[in-house]
């Protein structure tokens, strides 16, 4: 029975979708993602009430959300810990730094080039590990997260700031030259206008980044309050409803930083040819 | 002339740790001095600074020192072996950068090949990017300990959903970047759909396949370190970070992290000497 009417759903889901996929124009288009994204809420709702899927294995949409509902207000506690306090200070803290960084390196084409290839294999690095010795530095609190972060987000906005400072082409940077532009007015006016597109790409992928290390690192201690504590404690208690609000609100945060992000870009790059339609 | 630079930058590196860890590991020493109630005498200070047990920054040759006896002083079985454990990270690492990687691929060409499945999914699938997969490790290990599945399966699972996401993008990317004359002369050869695909889409996606690759297999360490975390598995380098931290072993944590580190540095380096090899055989000039 349960079987039957999964497979029912899927299909005029599908045919639904391939209807709507062929819709043109901009809000519109939304519709076949949104539908795709509606029906699999259902099929899972009506696979697991079906089944009766222990809560163990996979709870239910609408217990995660009645989850949310009633416990909305350890979710808000736990979200300001890591996300208000941990995430956007080290964030900030570690662009700000690889900026700086980055145009210190442009100064000195042998800082550079000496700089660049370990920058870009710090940035392959599993860097998540070093949450055990901040939290060892820094303490238990929101302190060693942010330290995480910082170390997670400095080195991609470093690599992409250095190859951004660099993006302006040689006759842009003859002609500055010839209006005896001093190096300060060069950075302001030609490479840093040059390198936002750049700059934007390490803001976008550190955002998920910063998220991700601020969550790791409570698995290593942390007050009892934060979402990587959160998911550690409720997921060994087999409260998966609570584990899975945890990652909703998770997922939800990194989608709005994200989104935030990407809209300071549209806004700083209009003139970029990716943003003219 | 490309190495001068890097090597300049890297001892600049070195000086800087053994200045930290001096200055870190000052006041730990100092303390137990006057605990033993000796004067405190500089150069002695400096030398145990540098060679603590248990230093709050170990210095680099204590962390080399420590990588060398625990790899290669120590049987391979030893549990107190560092290549065993590494060896257990990355064999989840591997079979989950495997799973994910062909996963990938081809969602990535139902989905260049399906146009529902473009307009449907395709935004979720950019969305995820977004979204913190690691943060569903704990779940996956949960779900899948309850099934009756430990060991490796949950972890190169957690891997293989860290590899997905980037492949799949990439592989995307790859195969939609075809070069629009080479598409248009196979139109006009009358080409079917699976002669495009093999003698142009897929060539030409290789760059972006690769890109993704080498994020990828990253991904796919830290996935398996970070799947060891959450239930206090046993053995694994994640697990000897547990361990390490739990007991206040700073030099075992670095070496662990160490170990990590050349682990993913190789597996970015072979598949940047495939890249070439690869790239040599389709004819590119280097």
């Amino acid at each position: 029975m349960t079987a039957l009417s999964a497979l029912v759903i899927a299909v005029i889901g599908a045919v639904l979708i391939t209807r709507l996929a062929r819709i043109e124009g901009r809000v519109l288009s939304l519709a076949a993602p949104i539908a795709f994204g509606v029906l699999v809420l259902i099929l899972w709702e009506v696979l697991v009430r079906g089944y009766e899927v222990p809560m163990v294995l996979l709870p239910a949409p609408s217990a995660i959300a009645a989850r949310m509902a009633a416990s909305s207000h350890i979710l808000w506690q736990d979200f300001a810990q890591t996300f208000l306090k941990a995430v956007l200070t080290g964030y900030a803290i570690g662009c700000g730094a690889g900026f700086l960084l980055a145009i210190l390196a442009d100064r000195s084409p042998f800082l550079r080039r000496g700089l660049l290839p370990i920058g870009n294999l710090v940035a392959a690095l599993p860097v998540v590990g070093i949450a055990p010795i901040a939290v060892m530095w820094f303490g238990f609190d929101w302190h060693s997260k942010a330290a995480v972060v910082v170390a997670m987000t400095t080195f991609p906005m470093l690599v992409n700031t250095t190859a951004g400072l660099a993006a302006a082409s040689a006759m842009e940077r003859d002609l500055l030259r010839g209006y005896a532009a001093t190096p300060w007015q060069t950075l302001v006016k030609l490479q840093l206008p040059a390198a936002t597109p750049f700059i934007f790409t390490a803001l976008k992928v550190n955002a998920p980044l910063a998220l991700i290390g601020a969550i790791v690192a409570e698995f290593f201690g942390s007050p009892t309050v934060g979402m990587g504590f959160r998911i550690a404690t409720e997921a060994a208690r087999l409260a998966l409803d609570m584990v899975w609000a945890e990652i909703v609100v998770a997922a939800l945060a990194g989608s709005a930083f994200y989104g935030v992000v990407a809209l300071a870009e549209r806004a700083a790059t209009f003139w970029h040819p990716s943003n003219r339609t | 002339m490309h190495v001068l630079p890097i090597l300049t930058v890297s001892t600049i590196l070195v000086v800087l740790w053994y200045a930290l860890s001096i200055l870190l590991n000052w006041q730990v020493v100092t303390d137990a001095q006057a605990r033993a109630g000796l004067t405190p005498e500089f150069r002695a200070t400096v030398a145990q600074t540098l060679n603590h047990t248990r230093p709050l920054l170990p210095a680099p040759h204590q962390v080399i020192e420590e990588v060398w006896r625990s790899t290669a002083t120590l049987p391979v079985t030893s549990r107190r072996s560092l290549i065993h454990h590494a060896w257990i990270t990355l064999s989840a690492a591997l079979a989950g950068f495997g799973i994910g990687t062909l996963a990938g691929v081809l969602l990535a060409t139902a989905v260049t090949h399906i146009r529902a499945l473009d307009r449907a999914l395709m935004p979720w699938i950019v969305a995820s990017q977004a979204i913190p997969v690691l943060a569903l490790a704990p779940i996956v290990v949960v779900a899948l300990g309850a099934l009756g599945f430990d060991g490796l399966l949950p972890k190169a699972l957690i891997a293989a959903f860290l590899c997905f996401f980037p492949v799949a993008i990439g592989m995307v990317k790859g195969l939609t970047s075809a070069d629009r004359l080479a598409l248009d002369l196979l139109r006009t050869y009358s080409a079917t759909r699976s002669q495009v695909f093999w003698t142009t889409r897929l060539p030409s996606s290789l760059p972006f396949l690769f890109a993704a690759l080498k994020v990828a297999a990253a991904a796919a360490v830290v996935g398996a370190i970070v799947a060891e975390l959450p239930t206090g598995a046993q053995a694994g380098l994640g697990a000897r970070l547990l361990a390490g931290s739990y007991f206040g072993q700073t030099v075992q944590i670095w070496a662990a992290l160490t170990v990590a580190a050349i682990l993913s540095a190789t597996l970015v380096g072979l598949l940047a000497l495939l890249e070439r090899a690869l790239a040599r055989r389709m004819g590119a000039r280097a």
